[in-house]
């Protein structure tokens, strides 16, 4: 009843291949959007902002870009982390470098980048398939991390080895440094995901995505079908890497602020991510918002409540945290592998009955 | 002989040894992957939970005293007993013997026929979980395990070499000991595999699930099994290391260290997790020796991963993986 595909009569070809084409869907999201625009923002404040909303964002972007790579292309990487570093310290020697130029075309620039470093260590997919290339993408994660501990140039020779964002801003509004407003901070991360996401969700539908997922179900059947694996592999890595490396990008000029890159960028994040693409849903754009907004609402919410409300001790919540996690993620697979996304599609099928069952 | 080249004779005898530590890790993951086509992250995990337990078992301490004092507000901490060694360590193999019955119980049996990579984050979550459980049973403070292995430089080694040579190398006795346990180790797995009756319906469900199934095999008894010997050993392995370096969470990272041996050997071979390790281990400590000063150093943490990357992008299925053969 009130989900319906049927009965949306399409006019002409524009409308017939617009984003969105069930009407349902299409309010939805503009719903959405108006709420994130016009609501959120006047509501933030820097809790809000730094516990949730910023992380949000940015982690939504690195699982649109993780899942396109794993959900779309079917090429596992556990090398999100070292990808992310690559976009951190990209923004962070071009911010220092011309400090004039506006932080977004930096931020973009930095993408960039992270693609081409992606497209590098996306070379030995060609040759390596299933876990090992699992294993290999380790490669990047763990070389990545190391370069940046120990080569000074990349952190401009500073005595900590940490990299500092230098203030900066858009618009007459800081966006990165000490006096960024909660509010601007969220407006400029939900700016730059709402833009890439219409951009994944439409190359995920168009000839560059059909050719993702036909490597994905089978490579040498989609090879035999005219799909050139290279090409098809290649591009994954690189629109992957570049959503990635954004996310880095943001997460350290927006998020952090100053970082040290074993810290803020090793193994954990990647599994963080992969993580989020894997309970969010494969193969889905919504099921990536979905999986990063419960990855980063379950630690606040398990924070809140044993050591805001029982008053146990930190350290002891952070191992139930950690146990809570754990559980939390092998029953989820049990319960739906698919993940959240396929909750909504059986939500839809029930929307679409719903209040008048047979 | 050039001091150099005895030098890099003594780097490359400690890289050996070093190699076979990694081994005991790939040692587990193999046993799972090829009964099961599980790729168990957890290992590293259980290695670190393995010692965690045997460590409080030892030295008496109460399960989760940190949860009841932090709920009842009591102060409890230990029994007062310490147990013998040898005792703990049995022990020890029993809860992970019970560890690996719950396993398969609430996780595994649930996912039968899911996709690998299902079962694979299926690992990474149990892995948060023992990680977590580890800590709140037994504390997260770093302890000294101490089961009696021999430690420090062997000096028998350095007196004997010296008279050789003219030059004594340092080997330490664990990673001696680790080696002959190592030897036996495999060993005495291959001659599970090959000539018992479990070890032979373990490598029938290695082969084929279905015709397993088929001839009477139980799926759910040999996961069991694999399971446990895995939990073995990654206990014997969290003595090793857990002696050399003291128990705490960066044991569990040696998973990682083992992944590349793993991508070497090939998953799915034991004798491969062996050479892998070795070659991972001379390797790495080779490279730090002649390359690393020229570049910063630390070059063990990504080393083993490069070599392994550029090994399978000439042979993708490892020096003795089966191989890979593609149908449409």
């Amino acid at each position: 009843m009130l989900y319906r595909e049927a009965g949306d009569f399409k006019t002409t070809y524009s409308e017939d291949s617009q984003t969105f084409p069930i009407r349902f869907d299409r309010l939805g999201f503009y719903v959405t959007l108006l709420v994130a625009f016009g609501l959120v923002p006047l509501f933030i404040n820097d809790y809000w902002a730094n516990a949730v909303f910023v992380p949000f964002l940015i982690y939504a972007i690195a699982a649109i870009g993780l899942n396109i790579l794993v959900g779309y292309a079917g090429q596992v990487s556990l090398g999100t982390g070292g990808f992310m570093a690559v976009g951190a310290y990209a923004v962070y020697k071009l911010m220092t470098s011309f400090p004039d130029v506006p932080v977004l075309i930096h931020v973009l620039l930095a993408g960039g980048i992270t693609a081409l470093v992606g497209v590098l260590f996306g070379l030995p997919s060609l040759r390596i398939k299933g876990f090992y290339l699992a294993v290999a993408t380790l490669a990047a994660q763990f070389f990545l991390v190391w370069l940046f501990n120990k080569v000074p140039w990349f952190y401009n020779y500073s005595a900590s080895g940490q990299i500092t964002v230098p203030q900066s801003k858009m618009l007459g509004f800081y966006v990165t440094g000490a006096q960024t407003s909660a509010s601007a901070k969220y407006l400029f991360c939900l700016v730059i995901l709402t833009l890439l996401a219409v951009i994944a969700r439409n190359l995920t539908r168009g000839t560059v995505g059909r050719k993702w997922m036909a490597i994905r179900d089978m490579d040498i059947a989609a090879e035999i079908i005219g799909v050139n694996p290279l090409n098809a592999k290649l591009t994954a890595f690189a629109v992957s890497s570049f959503f990635i490396g954004v996310a880095g990008a943001l997460f350290f000029a927006v998020y952090l602020g100053a970082a040290e890159v074993t810290e803020a960028f090793g193994i954990q994040k990647s599994f963080l991510i992969l993580f989020m693409v894997i309970i969010g849903g494969l193969g889905s754009i919504f099921g990536s918002f979905a999986g990063a907004a419960f990855l980063v609402l379950l630690p606040v919410f398990l924070k809140n409540v044993l050591v805001g409300q029982l008053g146990w001790p930190t350290d002891l919540a952070a191992h139930l945290e950690l146990m809570i996690v754990g559980a939390l993620i092998v029953g989820f697979l049990i319960a739906e592998p698919h993940g959240m996304a396929q909750l909504w599609r059986l939500a839809k099928e029930k929307l679409r009955l719903w209040p008048f069952p047979h | 002989m050039p001091e150099q080249l005895l030098y890099a004779m003594e780097v490359t005898l400690n890289g050996l040894m070093a190699g076979v530590m990694y081994s005991l890790v790939a040692l587990g993951f193999v046993l799972i992957f090829k009964a099961s086509g599980v790729f168990n992250y957890a290992q590293g995990v259980l290695a670190l939970f393995a010692a965690l337990t045997l460590v409080g078992l030892k030295n008496g301490q109460i399960p989760f005293a940190h949860v009841i004092n932090a709920i009842f507000g009591t102060d409890l901490h230990t029994f007062g007993w310490k147990l013998p060694a040898l005792l703990a360590i049995l022990l020890a193999a029993g809860v992970m013997v019970l560890l690996a019955v719950i396993i398969e119980k609430l996780v595994l049996k649930h996912l039968v026929s899911q996709a690998p990579i299902i079962l694979f984050m299926a690992t990474i979550g149990l892995a948060y979980f023992l990680e977590g459980l580890g800590d709140v049973m037994w504390g997260a403070d770093i302890k000294k395990l101490d089961v009696g292995l021999p430690q420090g430089i062997s000096e028998t080694i350095e007196t004997l070499t010296d008279r050789w040579f003219g030059y004594g190398f340092f080997i330490d006795n664990l990673d001696i000991v680790a080696t002959l346990v190592a030897v036996v180790l495999v060993a005495s797995l291959t001659i599970f595999s090959q000539y018992s009756k479990q070890g032979r319906a373990l490598r029938a469900v290695a082969d084929d699930h279905q015709a397993a199934l088929s001839v009477g095999i139980s799926l759910r008894f040999i996961w069991v099994l694999v399971w446990s010997i895995a939990g073995f050993v990654a206990l014997v392995a969290g003595i090793m290391w857990g002696t050399k370096s003291g128990v705490q969470f960066s044991l569990s990272l040696i998973a990682l260290k083992a992944l590349p041996v793993l991508m070497l050997g090939g998953f799915t071979s034991i004798p491969g997790a062996i050479v892998g390790g070795l070659i991972i281990g001379v390797g790495e400590k080779l490279f730090e020796f002649s390359i690393g000063p020229m570049v910063g150093g630390a070059t063990e943490n990504w080393f083993a991963y490069v070599l392994a990357l550029l090994f399978l992008v000439f042979r993708p299925q490892g020096l003795f993986g089966e191989k890979i053969i593609e149908r449409v």
